[in-house]
């Protein structure tokens, strides 16, 4: 079971959500922090880390002595990241996407692979629950490739809970593909629904079933339990507005352990997403 | 000309609504909503769209069954696992790279151009702005970020305003690095949290790539004043003028429900005084003056 905690709009509680599911559940359970820009599930969960790589992406390495400076690698490259100039090529490791299209293009076998950080990988555990997150390098443009590592680095035997980038674009899409249900966290206001809706709209685009919660839920106004009817999206569970909450979030601790009657909610929550997930599933069948 | 972007690293901390009352407080502006994969500040401005425009982004593979032959050149080469065993692009997966459209001995692979989204100019009671909605699901968003900045730049030029205000997207990655190459400052919008300061840091590190002069203010202090002092120190130790704290306070939520600022919602507070005198800070900051003299003094460390 892959569940992955997205939003839309960031700051309305998906880490919050994603560190007390992976608590509460407690076991056979592998936390992804996949919002490697601004990393912040280690903060709540507070895993003891055992190891971090240094993760790379190839790009391309030219060999001047073989290259005729024949200008086919920056004729292929269609993120202008290999030109040509004069018969000296310039490689502009930031921009590659290392598709290796240079390299199989050169006539000379000039191009050679090296490496680009994209940042690292931790690896950690607390108390029974699996912890994996990326750490984007700063300065480094594209976390898909990171993030796309980190996801599979998971355990497949263990629940995985990931917490997902904010946004609708492709962090957020390499995120949620392929997981087995999307829990939205959304807050009722209308930077929250106009954020949710988009997220909603990706989601669907990805043909995974997802469900809501409402955070901070008697702020702002109605409109998104409207939405959430007239779409069919189900409301998994709400969190009040609370000033302790808040305070609790600001020290960087957790609710199932401050508060203990959220271990309950956030576990009672988890058996909402198993049920919703298999009866979404079954009726998938039905229509096939 | 003198561009403002506005960055939070961390989302939710009140970055897009700070951005539209200062926009209320800013004479002779115009508007960029720079966070176009989450764009909201136009549910603030309620802009009236003047002109519409596509926005194309890569391209992205698409095979012709009727030309294929089934030699399998495409899945070897293609290093995103974007062709099914079936032959089929799976365009959430390619990022377009056209390898396989290279190479296919058949020449059966077609390679569109796409439509990513669409961008806009338009008219807000505050003066003019550019703003943009990224397709669902697309990449490019620094490409479209770096486009309706210039387009700001040139909508200022034409029309004799001297001010951008740019509300600029979270994170750390492309369309964040899209938005502060060039740049006049940087105020940041934080929140006294472990993972308010963990975020800042992180973008204020990448601001200082960018040998930005850099500003911050500290939304919601009271839920944490010891972690709003751990902000304001590190703001201090990188160089990054320190505007001053705002309450939290019911009135951003209640006057974003009514789709107006904070300026425009109910009886005036201590809130709207603080908000204005970070404002006047800003604008009369020696890295924003008018001639566009850049502040070396001032640039983030
Ligand atoms: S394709 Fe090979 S030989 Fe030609 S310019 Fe590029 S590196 Fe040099
Ligand atoms: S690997 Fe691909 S993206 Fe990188 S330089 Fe070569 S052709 Fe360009
Ligand atoms: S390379 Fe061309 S002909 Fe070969 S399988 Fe791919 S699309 Fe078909
Ligand atoms: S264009 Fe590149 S990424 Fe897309 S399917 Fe072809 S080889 Fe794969």
């Amino acid at each position: 079971m892959i569940i992955s905690v997205a939003s839309g709009k960031g700051g309305t509680g998906k880490t919050t959500v994603a560190t007390n599911l992976a608590l509460a559940l407690g076991e056979q359970v592998e936390l992804l922090d996949c919002d490697v820009e601004e990393p912040n599930a280690d903060l709540f969960l507070k895993p003891l880390i055992s190891r971090t790589e240094k993760v790379e992406t190839p790009i391309p390495l030219v060999d001047g002595e073989k290259c005729t400076g024949c200008g086919k690698c920056a004729e292929i490259c269609r993120f202008n990241a290999i030109t040509v100039v004069g018969k000296k090529v310039l490689v502009f490791p930031e921009l590659c996407h290392s598709c290796g299209g240079c390299m199989l293009v050169c006539p000379e076998g000039a191009i050679s692979e090296t490496g680009r950080e994209l940042g690292t990988i931790s690896f950690g555990h607390r108390n029974g629950i699996g912890f994996i997150n990326g750490r984007l390098r700063v300065g480094e443009a594209m976390s898909p490739p990171l993030i796309r590592k980190v996801r599979a680095a998971a355990d497949p035997n263990l629940v995985t809970i990931i917490d997902a980038p904010p946004g609708t674009s492709c962090p957020v899409i390499a995120a949620m593909n392929g997981a087995d249900f999307i829990l939205m966290v959304t807050e009722p206001t209308p930077f929250g629904l106009h954020d949710l809706r988009l997220a909603v709209e990706a989601v669907r685009v990805l043909n995974i079933p997802c469900g809501l919660v409402i955070n901070r839920a008697d702020i702002g106004d109605l409109q998104v339990f409207a939405y959430a009817e007239s779409e069919r999206v189900p409301i998994l569970m709400t969190i009040p507005f609370d000033r302790r909450i808040a305070e609790i979030y600001s020290r960087s601790q957790v609710l199932v352990e401050e508060i203990p009657e959220w271990r309950r909610q956030f576990f009672d929550l988890y058996g909402r997403i198993e049920a919703f997930t298999k009866s979404w599933r079954r009726t998938k069948q039905c229509a096939n | 000309m003198r561009e403002l972007i506005i960055l939070s690293g961390k989302g939710g901390t009140g970055k897009t609504s700070l951005t539209a009352a200062f926009a209320s407080l800013a004479e002779n502006s115009v508007l960029c909503d720079a966070d176009v994969d989450a764009a909201d500040l136009h549910l603030l401005m309620q802009p009236q769209i003047r002109q519409r425009s596509d926005f194309m982004g890569g391209s992205k593979a698409v095979i012709n069954p009727s030309l294929c032959t089934g030699c399998g050149t495409c899945i070897d080469l293609c290093r995103f696992d974007g062709i099914s065993d079936r032959f089929q692009v799976d365009a959430i997966r390619c990022e377009g790279c056209g390898v396989c459209v290279d190479f296919c001995p058949e020449k059966a692979i077609d390679f569109p151009v796409q439509r990513c989204g669409e961008w806009y100019i338009s008219d807000t009671r505050f003066g003019p702005m550019v703003h943009a909605r990224l397709g669902i699901a697309e990449e490019n968003s620094g490409k479209l970020v770096s486009l309706i900045r210039r387009r700001s730049r040139q909508l200022a030029e034409e029309s004799g305003q001297d001010l951008i205000i740019t509300d600029g997207p979270p994170g750390i990655g492309c369309p964040v690095i899209a938005s502060l190459g060039g740049a006049t400052a940087l105020v940041i919008v934080t929140e006294p949290t472990v993972s308010g300061l963990h975020d800042m840091e992180r973008v204020v590190d990448l601001a200082a790539h960018f040998k930005v002069p850099g500003m911050a203010c500290i939304n919601k202090y009271d839920l944490n004043p010891e972690m709003t002092e751990a902000i304001e120190q590190l703001a201090v130790r990188r160089n990054i003028a320190v505007l001053g704290r705002i309450p939290f306070d019911p009135v951003f939520t209640r006057s974003m429900v009514e789709g107006k600022n904070i300026f425009e919602y109910g009886e005036r507070t201590a809130l709207h005084v603080q908000v204005e005198k970070i404002w006047d800070k800003i604008i009369h900051s020696p890295s924003m003056n008018p001639l566009g003299i850049v502040d070396f003094k001032a640039t983030i460390r």
